[in-house]
């Protein structure tokens, strides 16, 4: 015994005494599924790849365009024709406004351009060959996947140059053609063999040349309605005049033009009658704005340029120069119907915009095969009835999008991937939603959204330029990190800093941290200071 | 604000670190180095909120003095729960003496280190609220009044929470203790007692008082290491919710914390040499309905029935306190924490 006066006990750390005892309920870091992932229908991980935007120019933004490549292999093209379903989801728009993540996405995908950024295959030859009909989006996604994939893959189109409906629906001004003709480039330099010019029949022959056959060939049929009409009217569909400004042969259309549906396509066909010269573009639409298929965002732009909206209103009759217009009324289950009223519109060309039907030639007559809803039916796995052949994209009944899609030719190529590999497509569960009540938003700067500059309205009338400009280096950069990460820990050192009883371990950049549960006493204060909501409680087994 | 704000437009520095942030934009917490003056296993109740503000305090002292500080402590929960004989939670030279005399102790401290010209050694006292508004006062105004080169930081929990929540000089007014139960007209603890220590020591024209809570730990992190700028007497007084003696839950000492600051119930300055030298704004204002919610001691307020003349009472010392500190900005609204 060596101790001073009257000291008995050795002095000891606390550290010996365990406080982790004293836990009912313990934290538990998790990841949830963030709002906007949950929405995309290109299946992007759009959290990860802002994540990593974040870091900015120093690999940052090659990080997170080779994120978006997993998945996407157009993000240049989604950046700009995408209607954004993960914006509309995103949480940050409850807090002031959502996330510019098309923006970032386009910001993304021009660079990829800028620095000739490419994605390597490095699957060995499975020695599978796989026909893709369509060159559009969903067809171009499948062939970049399959390649990936490690198989051989041809493309087939009748056009003469691919891109499908990105190239033939969608005007210059919102999709400018050195963009998409550098992104399909860029998958075809894969080693995607592209035959144009090629119209394919018989599908079932087909698997005799390979082993399997993916479908996308798109609707591009406009569909036509009964109207009564004067010899001297003159009446065209929307695809054809978008068609037609594509091949340098743009119809007449005269200075007053009557755009007759209420789809994007209608407000494509009025904004592209502006850009042709007509002095006056009105859209009829049998029933009211909030109604109307179109995004708001295209309804807005086309009226910023001076398209004027007839709502409540049906073609009755096209004469040369003068359409009869019925007024119509909504019914109380919101369907329009007649009213007996009639006025008339002055207009030299009626375009249709009334939807557009699948080409459905390739598959008719195909053993196995099922039509319905105007499209082809298809398993989960995008599979028709006849074994070995695929369909998705605008054939299929669904929204029809470039981000639909893009997306259907993801799963395509992974279904047809099991399916030549014998096995079946490995599905991972899905997180949890990240709701906005699981976010403590103290803790974001208050930062609102960049808003893409606009072409002056007066301007964009008269060209086919792009309509929407682009974020720079540091506009995107800002907008990335007004992501909130919903549900992903994004390390900013929140529980480390906030536990009380130093029980949280912080393991280095990029490994995150630890709960030492041997001290944690489950006060729960980590959970309500993350910022990201990304840390649960659960009960700790008795 | 005494730290430069950063903005990130993600957390900026409104969060403890942040991968994006430089080396010298980190707080002391966040790294991976901090000292953790106080270490594991102490027995502070779950979600003790002075525990978090010793270490926060403490840890930043001791960067800016390279780690050399001693501590002295007050009789109090923070001695109790960090040592109990022959245990130890503390990661620095400490001592404990008495309940009342931490002020003279530490002053002790102070004048024998200059006896030995250890002058780099530098000396912190630290207690609650009892040992310091209470029952160490005239110690503290001693060491102020002869501007002993001392910190005293308060850790403000407003009661005697470790012999049993009775009413301290710092519990606030219609708060429910073990001493002033809610019963009768005017339930809690009565209006117009008790004393303000920031705006004492102010009055003492020592070289640096502050307050500071623990939901802004940048702010609470700069304040220790600015009052080590400064020889002499210096007070900081920490706002640290007490779940136990409030009546909070355990995961919400910090958004307590907030809700003090938000709705102008704690007022957040620096002073020196008796003026006021910088605030911390509102950021987003609340008004007190909502921070009273989150605690026991105020539920005879809101039932049976709603007491809304003492919340209107309650609510205008808050607004006395924002205008009287300048804490809303113009452009800071009013909003809801439902």
């Amino acid at each position: 015994m060596n101790k001073p006066f009257a000291i008995t006990l050795d002095v000891g750390s606390s550290r010996a005494n365990k406080t982790g005892s004293w836990r009912t309920e313990r934290p538990v870091y998790t990841d949830r599924l963030p709002p906007c992932n949950n929405a995309c229908p290109a299946g992007e991980n759009i959290q990860q790849w802002l994540y990593q935007a974040e870091d900015g120019a120093e690999g940052g933004y090659e990080a997170a365009w080779r994120q978006i490549m997993a998945d996407n292999p157009l993000p240049a093209v989604m950046g700009r024709v995408c209607y954004r379903p993960c914006e509309t989801a995103c949480n940050r728009a409850q807090l002031d406004e959502a996330v510019g993540i098309n923006s970032v996405e386009r910001f993304l995908g021009d660079e990829a351009i800028k620095q000739g950024w490419t994605v390597p295959v490095d699957a060995t030859p499975s020695g599978k060959r796989v026909l893709v009909v369509g060159c559009g989006p969903s067809g171009l996604s499948a062939a970049y996947h399959l390649t990936r994939l490690g198989h051989a893959v041809t493309i087939r189109d009748a056009n003469d140059r691919p891109g499908g409906m990105m190239r033939f629906g969608i005007p210059q001004y919102r999709l400018p053609r050195g963009v998409l003709d550098a992104e399909i480039e860029r998958i075809l330099a894969m080693g995607v063999t592209l035959e144009l010019k090629s119209t394919v029949h018989d599908g079932e022959a087909l698997l005799k040349e390979f082993d399997a056959v993916f479908v996308a060939a798109g609707a591009h049929i406009g569909r036509r309605a009964y109207i009564p009409a004067g010899d001297s009217a003159r009446i065209l569909d929307a695809v054809s005049l978008l068609h037609g400004v594509e091949e340098d042969e743009p119809p007449l259309l005269g200075r007053r033009v009557a755009v007759y549906g209420g789809g994007n396509t209608a407000m494509d066909a009025a904004r592209t009658a502006r850009r042709l010269g007509a002095s006056e573009a009105v859209v009829v639409y049998r029933r009211t704005r909030d109604r109307m298929p179109a995004h708001d965002v295209e309804v807005r732009e086309a009226l910023d340029e001076g398209v004027t909206m007839r709502w409540l209103s049906t073609v009755a009759r096209a004469d040369g120069g003068r359409l009869l217009i019925e007024k119509m009324q909504l019914d109380d289950a919101g369907f329009p119907q007649p009213t007996g009223e009639f006025t008339e519109l002055a207009a030299d060309s009626l375009v249709l915009a009334l939807g557009q039907n699948a080409d459905l030639s390739v598959l008719e007559g195909v053993s196995g095969i099922t039509f319905d809803d105007g499209g082809v039916q298809v398993s989960p796995d995008l599979m028709t009835g006849h074994p070995g052949i695929f369909a998705g994209g605008d054939m299929v009944p669904g929204e029809r999008t470039v981000t639909v899609a893009i997306g259907h030719g993801k799963k395509a190529a992974r279904s047809i991937d099991a399916w030549l590999r014998g096995t079946s497509a490995s599905h991972q569960p899905r997180h949890d939603l990240a709701p906005f009540g699981d976010l403590n938003t103290w803790y974001y700067e208050d930062a609102p959204v960049t808003v893409r500059p606009e072409l002056e309205a007066a301007r964009r009338v008269s060209t086919f330029d792009e309509v929407v400009g682009g974020l720079d280096r540091a506009t995107a950069l800002y907008e990335a990190r007004r992501c909130l990460s919903c549900g992903n820990c994004f390390e900013c050192d929140n529980c480390y800093g906030v536990c009380p009883d130093n029980a949280v371990i912080k393991l280095g950049p990029g490994q995150r941290y630890e709960i030492d549960y041997a001290y944690c006493k489950g006060c729960g204060m980590c959970v309500t200071e993350c910022p990201s909501g990304a840390i649960t409680m659960e009960p700790e087994e008795t | 604000m005494p730290y430069q704000h950063v903005t990130f437009h993600q957390t900026g520095s409104l969060a403890v670190g942040g991968r994006l942030l430089t080396d010298d934009q980190r707080s002391v917490q966040s790294g991976r180095r901090r000292s953790n003056s106080l270490t594991l296993g102490h027995r502070a109740c779950q979600g003790c909120g002075e525990a978090l503000g010793a270490r926060y305090a403490l840890d930043a002292v001791q960067r800016a003095t390279g780690g050399q500080t001693i501590a002295v402590n007050a009789t109090g929960c923070l001695e109790v729960f960090s040592t109990p004989f022959p245990e130890t939670s503390w990661q620095l030279p400490w001592l404990h003496s008495l309940f009342g005399n931490a002020p003279a102790v530490a002053s002790g401290v102070a004048a024998a280190l200059k006896a030995k010209g250890r002058t780099d050694i530098r000396v912190v006292g630290q207690g609650g609220d009892g040992g310091t508004v209470d029952i160490g006062f005239a110690c503290l105004s001693g060491m102020f009044e002869r501007n002993d080169d001392v910190l005293y930081i308060c850790y403000d929990n407003e009661a005697y929470m470790n012999t049993g929540v009775q009413r301290s000089g710092a519990t606030p007014p219609a708060a429910r203790t073990a001493t002033t139960e809610a019963v009768g007209p005017e339930p809690g603890n009565r209006f117009g007692q008790g004393k303000n220590v920031p705006l004492i020591a102010m009055a003492h024209e020592i070289p640096y008082v502050a307050t500071a809570t623990v939901a802004d730990l940048r702010d609470l992190e700069a304040k220790a290491e600015r009052a080590m700028e400064f020889r002499g007497a210096r007070y900081l007084h920490v706002l640290v919710p007490c779940p136990l003696g409030w009546g909070s839950a355990p995961k919400d000492t910090i958004e307590v914390a907030r809700l003090a600051t938000q709705s102008g119930v704690f007022p957040v300055f620096e002073a020196e040499d008796g003026e006021v030298v910088g605030v911390s704004p509102i950021r987003h204002r609340v008004g007190v309905r909502d921070y009273l919610r989150t605690q026991r001691r105020y539920a005879h307020l809101f039932q049976p029935d709603e007491r809304t003349d003492i919340i209107d009472r309650i609510q205008r010392g808050a607004d006395r306190n924002i205008k009287r500190f300048g804490l809303l900005p113009a452009g800071v609204q009013e909003e809801s924490a439902s």
